[in-house]
């Protein structure tokens, strides 16, 4: 069982929320051109990292927001977790 | 190579079956080679089969960072069926029930096969109907499909739950009788003996470190055992191949995720089919031993770990329990996972790259096992001729750039999304 620290509910169980993915993709912007490789990029591909991963989830069964998490794809530790808005520390 | 037949079983006997050949041997690796299979599982050990068979390339080498069949060929839970609606689907993976059919005459090895039918279950009219349609497209396309109705399917499955208060009611069902399950192991050890016998080195132990890539050509692999020379490589390794593609700069449609199954204590026979819930995701069969061999969703997050979390074996087996209530009253024998090699559209891919010489055989999400001979058939036949079969020609690289997307049930690696 993961426990996730939701920035605005504090620990709670994985039961209590839903998966969204690799958190630093990027859309591309709004009224830019963009290229079929940038759409492709955006749609489908992803670099599924072996180790600290940013991902999204969703406090589907809390308060319902969106989330970033920090978790290791093979140990499945969990560093760190952000709300949406903030910015991923490089 | 040693035949096995009941009259070498006899007349080992004799000797107390000690003076048995090696299946296969241990070689070192060589300098150079014509071509190079990372990841001996059942996809790589079948495709240099193939190689040699088909092809008449022996000069091949299967580099496994462990040991071979210890990855998703022996963590599947054995199911082999064609039942798909879609052309590129369907033709191929009938291909693939042909090669099943011959596979133990084929290899000498009894790998099982044991053709007993899926039941995909229907629980509304809905439902029904669709798998009326996707019956009626796998019968042009040579595939055999029953509907069954509710009664039918009480006759088949009679332990399955069909009182009048349940949630999900069953309504009828999809039958492939052809389908069935086969012994896992046998199928890599069959492939890894023959395959050995015709020249392929297997080379156990051996990790892959990079790649030596000159001016968009592949010109050699390197390894934890040396580098080598080689011209083409075929990828093969499933839940590793994102960290594959990064060490070759590429970044796939594909995401690595864990999926769980489990067995029961073994039990007496009470489950001849294969069988799977319609509402929800849920396989389940019986193995020769007598467990329920059981199965369903991912765990539903980017995972590496080869090992799941109890909330999803939870609900797959609640699935499990609403529809064949005596499953309650079984106790768990085991549980593991495996990582797959999620597509993003739910088909595989196996196809050339934009590097000269790097073959790609990848995304087989949930349905990689039935797909092993089929998959081996195919790919040996693109690294062979540098070109993909009509047969895997569904199964591009490029298809999520043009749109010409292969959703057979729309379940790629966003699994709520169903």
């Amino acid at each position: 069982m993961l426990y996730i620290k939701c920035p605005h509910c504090g620990m709670r169980s994985q039961n209590e929320f839903s998966y969204g993915g690799d958190a630093t993709v990027k859309r591309p912007e709004l009224n830019s051109e963009v290229s079929d490789h940038d759409w492709d990029n955006f749609v489908y591909n992803r670099k599924s990292l072996r180790g600290k991963h940013w991902e999204l989830w969703q406090h589907i069964s809390g308060c319902r927001q969106w989330i970033k998490v920090e978790r290791d794809t093979a140990t499945h530790e969990i560093f760190n977790t952000l709300k949406a808005h903030e910015e991923i520390s490089k | 190579m040693q035949k096995y037949s009941i009259f070498n079983l006899i007349k080992n006997a004799f000797s107390g079956h000690q003076n048995w050949d090696l299946a296969w041997k241990d070689p070192t690796p060589k300098k150079e080679y014509d071509v190079v299979i990372i990841g001996g599982g059942g996809h790589g050990l079948a495709t240099a089969y193939y190689l040699a068979k088909e092809h008449n390339i022996t000069n091949v080498a299967i580099i496994e960072k462990g040991w071979i069949g210890g990855g998703n060929v022996g963590r599947n839970t054995t199911i082999i069926r064609s039942n798909y609606m879609h052309d590129d689907n369907a033709l191929f993976s009938e291909f693939g029930m042909d090669l099943w059919r011959n596979m133990s005459q084929d290899l000498n090895y009894n790998v099982m096969f044991s053709p007993r039918g899926i039941i995909n279950l229907a629980h509304s009219d809905a439902q029904m109907n669709v798998y009326a349609r996707r019956g009626n497209s796998m019968r042009l396309n040579g595939i055999d499909a029953i509907l069954l109705n509710r009664e039918q399917v009480k006759e088949i499955i009679p332990m399955a739950d069909f009182s009048d208060n349940v949630r999900f009611p069953i309504f009828g069902g999809l039958m492939q009788p052809s389908a069935g399950t086969a012994r896992h192991d046998a199928v890599a050890w069959g492939y890894a003996r023959q395959a050995d016998s015709m020249g392929v080195d297997i080379i156990q132990n051996c990790e892959v470190t990079g790649f030596d890539v000159v001016g968009g050509k592949v010109n050699g692999v390197r390894t934890s055992r040396g580098d080598i020379k080689v011209k083409k490589i075929g990828l093969c390794v499933a839940g590793s191949t994102n960290i594959l593609a990064e060490k070759l700069n590429m970044t796939l449609p594909v995401e690595t995720h864990l999926l769980q199954a489990c067995v029961s204590e073994p039990v007496k026979p009470i489950l001849d089919r294969v069988v799977t819930f319609g509402a929800g995701h849920f396989y389940i069969s019986q193995s020769d031993k007598g467990e329920m061999v059981m199965g369903g969703d991912l765990d539903g997050y980017n995972s590496y770990a080869q090992r799941g979390n109890l909330p999803t074996l939870q609900h797959v087996l609640t699935e499990g329990i609403a529809m064949m209530p005596f499953l309650s009253k079984l106790k768990m024998l085991r549980t593991w996972g495996g990582i797959m090699d999620m597509s993003m559209d739910g088909s595989p891919i196996i196809d050339k790259t934009h590097i000269e010489g790097l073959y790609l055989n990848c995304g087989w999400c949930y349905g990689g096992f039935k797909a092993t001979p089929a998959s081996g058939w195919t790919f040996a036949h693109t690294i062979a001729q540098d070109r993909v079969h009509k047969l895997n020609a569904g199964y591009s690289l490029n298809r999520f750039n043009t749109g010409q997307l292969l959703d057979e049930k729309g379940l790629g690696t966003k699994t709520w999304i169903s």
